[in-house]
């Protein structure tokens, strides 16, 4: 049997790099066919290397990730299918269960490692528990938690097809709030700069901003920064927020809450900068300096 | 409009997490539990929808354990009318799977007739992050997960949503099941007299079989691990040792 993927499209465009992972984590498992809502990132998706076919949704009832709508759809294709899944994105996270609940599956979130057919590993309490599960459920409706996994190239060319199905008149979209940016995106960029509740203030985000710059990095912070208002939503790190695995990752002005480890603990290198040397941040960091964030962040800045 | 907000009894968010050594799971016995963050966060903004008026009923509900009475007790000192308590099981340490707990509360919202279930987005347990999807789609009504802003509008509700990119705003038909982000409101402490009231309010006990669902897991837990440790490395003195360390040693920049 084959896998369907919910691929990611964000304002039209493919989520490359989580789908790319997604498709990684699954091409054990059979044959891969993504489901894409819009012209455009369905061009984009054909080119993922291991994808054997597109499914492009051209009704606009399935743009903006609306739930209602993409669940119906993926329900009635799930016939030819032993597993449906996607990337662990806000996106597929909000399909995925209801198109568990409407199969009458349990879902299974976040998984880590694909062990076989029917079992997953994935992390509880917050990644403090590694669990193993297997499904006795006759299809397996699950999300692909990214960063464990390599993106496929892009060398690929896969058909195309068409596909329409039913549509749920139960929501609309109204407006997307998103911030642009040069700078790569936060799960797949090679360096994350984080910022804590030690930065103190919005402005003051500016020099963890201009770190980030200099290294060509993406900005992350942790949930007290957030909810502070120095830093919006999205740049969240942790249990909530988003899950990263970069080469390197540097806390700046991070204690090291159990829910923000649980969000970066995977990175290869960690450098932590604090003035608090007691930080638990320090437990996991490869590389520690004790110093003033507001001095030695900017130092980091001139001398790369 | 009666609002339902589903609680979950979990290990407290403070509290560190123990993985038993022989692999069958999480020790929760004689640890301290409290309501699902994200529970208290759904049932304060349930709250407030009745201090505006908009709301006439909050009704919460539990579904696990006999001690689970605590954490609706605690719903009840914060401001909630009534209580339901879905004796699932009397193992601290079994997890309902969301595809049972959706079920039950299915069949709750059949029984009560809520315009509105507010429900956390995800447990901090087992943190999977479906039963609010799950139970939408069992009633076939809209859905708006991760919600940061709410506003009831009639027979519409206007939801801003934290996605990926930053904020989406969509606007669902009631009735419908909001699970609610961390940024939508501060929830309030119970007042000592208000916690003494609670132990008078009403709380009805009910077990799955009075709702006819069969709770059987879907998923079995073959073993739980701890993750793969991390161990404290060095620490420099100066940013231009860092610099050298990060070139020369770890070779990432």
């Amino acid at each position: 049997m084959a896998v369907l993927l919910l691929a990611d499209v964000n304002d039209g465009q493919l989520a490359t790099d989580a789908v790319a992972k997604a498709v990684d984590a699954v091409k054990s498992l059979g044959e891969v066919h993504l489901l894409v809502a819009g012209e455009a990132a369905a061009v984009e998706a054909a080119k993922l290397e291991g994808v054997s076919k597109v499914l492009k949704a051209a009704d606009a009832a399935y743009d903006h990730g609306m739930a209602e709508s993409l669940a119906a759809l993926i329900v009635s294709l799930a016939g030819n299918y032993s597993h449906i899944g996607g990337a662990a994105t806000a996106y597929v996270k909000n399909v995925m269960p209801r198109v568990a609940a409407l199969l009458d599956v349990m879902v299974i979130s976040d998984v880590t490692a694909v062990i076989d057919a029917d079992t997953f590993e994935r992390p509880i309490y917050a990644g403090n528990a590694i669990q193993t599960v297997k499904s006795s459920d006759a299809k397996k409706v699950f999300s692909i938690r990214t960063a464990t996994f390599n993106a496929v190239g892009n060398g690929g060319s896969a058909a195309v097809e068409a596909v329409s199905g039913p549509t749920a008149d139960l929501s609309a979209w109204v407006e997307d709030k998103v911030a642009a940016s040069d700078r790569p995106e936060l799960t797949s960029a090679k360096i994350v700069v984080s910022g804590g509740r030690g930065v103190g203030s919005k402005e003051s985000f500016d020099i963890i901003e201009a770190l980030a710059d200099k290294l060509n990095a993406a900005v992350g912070a942790s949930r007290a920064a957030v909810d502070s208002g120095f830093a919006p939503n999205d740049w969240q790190v942790g249990q909530t927020g988003k899950v990263v695995a970069p080469n390197l990752y540097i806390a700046c002005g991070i204690s090291g809450a159990i829910q923000h480890l649980a969000g970066m603990k995977d990175s290869k290198v960690i450098v932590a900068i604090n003035k608090d040397e007691e930080a638990p941040i320090f437990q996991i960091a490869d590389y520690g300096l004790v110093a003033d964030l507001f001095e030695a962040v900017p130092e980091l800045t001139s001398k790369l | 409009m009666k609002v339902l907000v589903p609680v979950k009894r979990v290990i407290d968010y403070n509290v560190k997490v123990r993985v038993k050594a022989d692999g069958t799971g999480v020790d929760l016995a004689n640890v301290k539990m409290s309501m699902n963050p994200f529970d208290e966060i759904a049932v304060e903004e349930a709250i407030r929808l009745k201090e505006k008026g908009v709301a006439t009923e909050v009704v919460v509900v539990s579904i696990g354990v006999k001690q689970a009475q605590e954490t609706l007790r605690n719903a009840l000192a914060m401001g909630a009318d009534r209580a339901i308590l879905i004796e699932a099981t009397d193992d601290v340490h079994t997890d309902i799977e969301p595809l049972a707990v959706a079920k039950l509360l299915a069949a709750v919202v059949k029984e009560e007739a809520p315009g509105l279930v507010l429900a956390g987005k995800q447990a901090i347990d087992n943190d999977m992050n479906a039963t609010g999807q799950m139970l939408s789609a069992l009633l076939g009504w809209s859905q708006a997960t991760f919600a940061s802003e709410l506003a009831i509008e009639g027979d519409n509700a206007k939801i801003t949503r934290e996605v990926d990119g930053g904020l989406q705003t969509i606007s669902v038909k009631m009735p419908t099941i909001v699970t609610v982000d961390l940024r939508l409101n501060e929830p309030r402490y119970a007042s000592l007299p208000n916690i003494m009231k609670a132990k008078a309010k009403p709380l009805a006990t009910k077990t799955p079989a009075d709702y006819g669902v069969d709770i059987s897991p879907r998923l079995t837990v073959i073993k739980t691990t701890e993750p793969a440790g991390r161990k404290a490395g060095v620490r420099v003195a100066s940013v231009d040792e860092l610099i050298a360390k990060l070139k020369d040693e770890a070779g990432v920049i």
